[in-house]
């Protein structure tokens, strides 16, 4: 199955459950999809996306991303209860402007993969397409606390694609907190 | 800081919260010196707003001097501002189609599901207005974090009352956008439901834009007399039926336009009122609409619904046969303030719109509880309440 066709079956389209997990080539339980347009052109987008090391800024639980070279980085995510799990992860598809995608190596502590498309919209700017995929810390258990914690994958994918979407069109990440002491999450936090 | 605090259903209590810092770059920090209780902070008072937590500090039309400033704000110290009751980051889709109360950003993300799943779409935020707006502390405090400062908070001139200028921020360009929905044509005759702030401020632009004639309906003889200052004819529900009255008017045919500036909280003691009121208090309906209604069925064939009035939830019983039958249209919407804050400005300056004739209270912010009250319970002497941070708490005579 190809990309474009992909997109004439949305992943978050409830019978293509099977498709998300071909996609992905993981359990379908554990793969989510999220959408978002943003007002920004493909490229400028897909070059942030390409320096792994941007997206600590965007995405809530993760803590840091430190890049080895132009394909392989190492994770560093919260995890729940605390705790912090590390992996190393692997370019495995790359359209520049268009799609990048990546995988856990094996051995792994979260088998984990990721897939984002980034496709040209006139008038309206880009639909960004991400495809997460991975196989929680601890197993069901965990996930359900995870989910209690509101670091549920669906739940954090959503939220950190609108993070993504806030970033590269204001600048900034959206927060209502009155205070920096309540705002600590924030990476753009003057 | 001392700041007016939501506890629950008729529970505002003034108390000391940590004073604003800048956090994001578009930020700046307002001192306040001057905020009103809008109407719909009565929605919130009256426990109506889902979503709320204690604690919350309530207020969104306020005004006050630019005291600090992010990298990327565009104001300076010492600015005076009204700020918009909408919180915009001015360049996504939305902003960018001057939709400003529609902006995709301001909202923080992870308040956004519940409006997603309330409402299918992402809300703006807005200041002082529950989390399903964002969760944004509002104005009715000494000092406010007012994100996105470089699109939302307009710059007024020294020398002018803030009395003049503060309802730029919410309830002047609400009137204005609910006459603008109507697209009112030369001749036509607009029925509007609700004087309150609102509601009087629809009649002042309706009469700008051109309407021929304005009929106003109330119940509040107070409130009927200041739109008949402005030059609208007055139908009193309690006196006589709304319909039958409107179809007398306007030679059999009804009101062209049709502006609904009412909302959930309905008064007057109808079938269909009464029956909403208990549906709403045993959770099988959300708003009472009992003016929506009588809006639809009285508006003439192919005419025009306008409803700045604020809906929370589901409704029942709304007449889709006649909306649909009738060829109506309608306009709605949380008000895309920024879109008009220039053109109002100026309007004011020239002395076109006339915004002080509807203060009837200015109290120290200290007395924001009994303020509250006042406006609550006393809606016919009590047009609008300033509140002015800063001074002593005085004692508040209500009214007999």
């Amino acid at each position: 199955m190809s990309v474009s066709d992909l997109m004439n079956a949305p992943a978050t389209a409830a019978r293509d459950g099977e498709v998300r997990a071909q996609e992905a080539g993981r359990d379908e339980s554990k793969v989510t999809a999220a959408v978002v347009t943003i007002a920004r052109p493909a490229q400028e987008l897909y070059d942030f996306w390409r320096d792994f090391s941007n997206l600590a800024q965007v995405m809530e639980n993760i803590e840091r991303i430190d890049v080895q070279d132009r394909n392989r980085s190492t994770w560093a995510v919260k995890a729940p209860g605390g705790r912090s799990v590390q992996w190393e992860s692997v370019v495995t598809e790359d359209q520049p402007g268009e799609l990048l995608a990546w995988q856990s190596v094996e051995g792994s502590e979260i088998r984990n993969s990721g897939r984002v498309e980034f496709h040209d919209v006139p008038g309206r700017g880009t639909v960004v397409r991400a495809v997460i995929a991975y196989d929680p810390p601890g197993g069901v258990i965990a996930q359900l606390a995870a989910k209690l914690f509101q670091r549920e994958p669906a739940l954090q994918a959503r939220r950190d694609l609108r993070r993504f979407k806030q970033f590269m069109e204001t600048g900034e990440i959206s927060t209502s907190a009155r205070t920096r002491a309540e705002a600590t999450d924030l990476p753009t936090a003057a | 800081m001392r700041a007016l605090t939501w506890h629950g259903k008729h529970d505002v209590r003034m108390e000391t919260v940590d004073d604003p810092e800048i956090i994001n770059p578009r930020d700046a920090i307002i001192k306040l010196t001057s905020t009103a209780i809008c109407g719909s902070d009565l929605h919130l008072y009256d426990g109506f707003i889902p979503t709320m937590k204690s604690g919350d500090v309530l207020g969104h039309e306020f005004m006050g001097e630019v005291v600090e400033t992010g990298s990327r704000s565009t104001l300076r110290k010492g600015q005076r501002v009204v700020v918009p009751f909408t919180i915009s980051c001015g360049s996504c889709y939305f902003c960018q189609k001057h939709q400003y109360s529609c902006c995709d950003n301001s909202n923080p993300a992870d308040n956004q599901d519940i409006s997603e799943f309330g409402y299918g779409n992402r809300m703006a935020g807005l200041f002082g207005y529950s989390h399903m707006t964002g969760g944004y502390a509002g104005g009715q405090a000494e000092y406010v974090r007012v994100p996105y400062s470089d699109v939302g908070p307009i710059v007024v001139p020294d020398g002018i009352d803030d009395d003049k200028v503060l309802f730029l921020s919410d309830i002047l360009p609400t009137g204005w956008m609910a006459a603008e929905n109507a697209d009112i044509e030369p001749g036509d005759t607009v029925a509007v439901w609700g004087c309150g702030p609102v509601g009087l401020f629809a009649i002042q632009s309706a009469m700008l834009m051109g309407a021929n004639r304005i009929i106003a309906i109330d119940h509040f003889p107070h409130r009927l007399e200041l739109a008949a200052k402005f030059g609208a004819e007055t139908i009193n529900f309690q006196d006589v039926k709304v319909y039958d009255a409107l179809m007398e008017m306007t030679g059999g045919i009804g009101p062209d336009a049709v502006i609904d500036s009412v909302g959930l909280e309905a008064h007057g003691l109808f079938v269909d009122n009464v029956v909403d009121q208990i549906k709403v208090s045993t959770f099988l309906g959300t708003d009472r609409i009992h003016a929506l209604r009588q809006v639809i069925l009285a508006c003439r064939k192919g005419g025009k619904v306008s409803v700045p009035a604020v809906y929370g939830g589901f409704v029942d019983k709304f007449p889709m046969g006649a909306f649909m039958e009738k060829g109506l249209t309608m306009k709605t919407g949380q008000t895309h303030v920024q879109h008009y804050t220039q053109a109002l400005l100026a309007a004011i300056l020239d002395d076109k719109v006339d915004t002080t004739f509807l203060i009837s209270h200015r109290l120290p912010l200290e007395n924001a509880p009994e303020g509250y009250k006042l406006f609550h319970d006393h809606q016919n002497e009590t047009t609008k309440i300033v509140l002015k941070p800063g001074l002593e708490k005085i004692q508040v005579e209500m009214p007999a």
